[in-house]
């Protein structure tokens, strides 16, 4: 399969790869996707006092697309609200990286992974 | 080197150099290109003279008459042919075949094919080394049971079929045994003298031959009949239409040639270097060797890096051509059939990596390769959430996955 060199650039050079405490209230945790699938993501966000995403890391399990889709999530969502972290579609992802219709499963898992996280630090800090 | 390293011998080889200048001689006006079946004039009997001595040269190599080699473009349509061809002429005698889940593509859509017609195909199970048991077979036979077709070789773990006992089961029930010996031929002993196997499919192309030729073996002592698949001017007496590609069938000639002449000094060499590969992997954590370590072609190494996805692996392997059974590589996004049947669980599926060596395969290339693997493998295992997990003692097997 040929890979687009956006996809190529985040698979040789991902961004914002890591982990963070899940224990931090103000730490997100989304993990998605099966390892019987062929892909699991999770992504982590940490929110400020006033909820700017100030950072994000991933780790993902998966083939370049799926790498490439997490990656280029992790500089997204910095800097943004959490509201507008949300607004991020699938398809941008998609369109993004040039991802082929084969490969779109690995955008909506990215997408998927970013409400994850979102979700779990709302439920964080209401708690 | 040469980049990228070639390391996919099991889905082809390249040609033997000394094959391509046999089948040059097979072309043009000043050279051998006449149709094998002219019976007028010196164009076609010299034509007809290469194919027979190819003929000669193919039935050399499994030791059988050369009256029992039929030329088909390659083992799919050898396998078309025995499958379908044998399952036609003794439907009279019943409509049951066996066959195993493991089987080329070629050999089970045939089956399915056979099963939309009203026939009823069992499907053995592997065992987790990936073998096929004479037991299996005698078990399984039934007295409709028409037909068995197995592989002597498996394509993707290299695994090796006890041809020779399953033979005998066959052979005492009187039932047909077809056997796919794509990709054991150069690489095993092949004695149809002493192998009771009525149909063998072979093919040029995996044993440094061209592509686009093969051949079905059918015996003649107890003679075994086929319908045709492919009907016209009667080649091969009658059992397959269409003029013979002369240059094609040289090329296999003398590719089976060299491999009957060289493989058992390549075989000691290959053996070598997959060990050495195999060497240079084994203070990894978690890897695994699929199928049988001992009953497998010397060439094969088929291996899963856990935790570690097949694609992204081979995306990080850009300068070795490899293969792997992970569902991204294929069409269908299901992970192999064959790793799945010997009771792979799905993320060690797609785990897995095919390197296949060969002919022209080089000691300085296999060191080359495992410094790149054991790079590409570390790499991805700290971008993995798996490996995070497996190193928190976490046992993903009791995770509860959302599916999608």
């Amino acid at each position: 399969m040929a890979y687009s060199e956006k996809v190529l650039d985040h698979y040789e050079n991902p961004r914002n790869v890591g982990k963070m405490d899940d224990d931090d209230v103000n730490v997100g945790t989304g993990m998605v996707g099966a390892p019987a699938c062929g892909d699991v993501m999770r992504l982590q966000i940490k929110v400020d006092d006033n909820g700017i995403i100030e950072d994000a890391k991933f780790k993902t399990y998966g083939c370049g697309s799926a790498i490439a889709s997490s990656s280029l999530l992790t500089e997204w969502v910095k800097g943004r609200s959490l509201d507008e972290a949300t607004q991020i579609k699938n398809s941008d992802i998609a369109e993004e990286l040039g991802l082929p219709p084969v490969k779109i499963h690995c955008s909506v898992l990215a997408e998927d992974a970013i409400k994850a996280a979102i979700e779990d630090v709302k439920q964080k800090r209401k708690g | 080197m040469q980049f990228p390293i070639y390391l996919d011998y099991s889905a082809t080889t390249p040609v033997d150099p000394r094959v391509a200048a046999k089948m040059a001689e097979c072309l043009t006006l000043e050279a051998n290109f006449g149709n094998p079946a002219s019976r007028s004039h010196m164009f076609g009997w010299k034509a007809e003279e290469a194919v027979e001595t190819a003929r000669r040269q193919v039935a050399d190599l499994i030791n059988c008459d050369p009256r029992e080699i039929v030329w088909t473009s390659g083992a799919t349509e050898a396998d078309n042919l025995a499958i379908k061809g044998a399952a036609h002429f003794y439907v009279k005698k019943g409509k049951h075949i066996i066959t195993s889940k493991i089987e080329h593509k070629a050999v089970l859509d045939s089956c399915r094919q056979l099963e939309r017609e009203g026939f009823e195909v069992t499907y053995l199970d592997p065992s987790a080394a990936g073998i096929i048991s004479p037991e299996a077979v005698a078990a399984a036979i039934r007295p409709d049971t028409t037909l068995v077709s197995l592989m002597h070789v498996n394509n993707e773990i290299g695994v090796i079929n006890d041809i020779a006992a399953i033979g005998k089961v066959t052979r005492e029930h009187k039932v047909i045994f077809h056997v796919d010996a794509a990709q054991s031929t150069g690489k095993l002993d092949i004695d149809l003298e002493e192998m009771q196997v009525d149909l063998m499919s072979l093919t040029a192309h995996k044993t440094y031959g061209p592509k686009g030729i093969g051949a079905l073996y059918v015996r003649r002592k107890p003679r075994v009949r086929i319908e045709p698949q492919m009907h016209g001017g009667g080649h091969e007496r009658g059992m397959r239409s269409g003029t013979l590609a002369t240059h094609q069938i040289v090329g296999m000639g003398e590719a089976y040639r060299l491999a009957k002449e060289e493989m058992h000094a390549e075989n000691i060499r290959l053996l070598a270097l997959r060990n050495r590969l195999l060497d240079g992997f084994k203070d990894m954590e978690e890897v695994f060797v699929n199928g049988d370590a001992d009953h497998r072609v010397a060439g094969n190494l088929n291996i899963s890096f856990n935790f570690v996805e097949g694609e992204s692996l081979m995306m990080a392997l850009r300068d070795l051509a490899v293969s792997s059974g992970s569902a991204c590589t294929s069409a269908s996004l299901e992970p192999s059939y064959v790793l799945r049947a010997i009771g792979l669980n799905d993320e060690l599926a797609h785990s897995s990596l095919r390197m296949t060596m060969g002919r022209f395969t080089t000691e300085e290339e296999i060191d080359y390769s495992i410094v790149k693997v054991r790079e590409a493998v570390g790499k991805l295992r700290e971008l993995s959430p798996l490996w995070d997990m497996h190193k928190d003692g976490i046992d993903l097997s009791q995770v509860k996955w959302a599916a999608h």
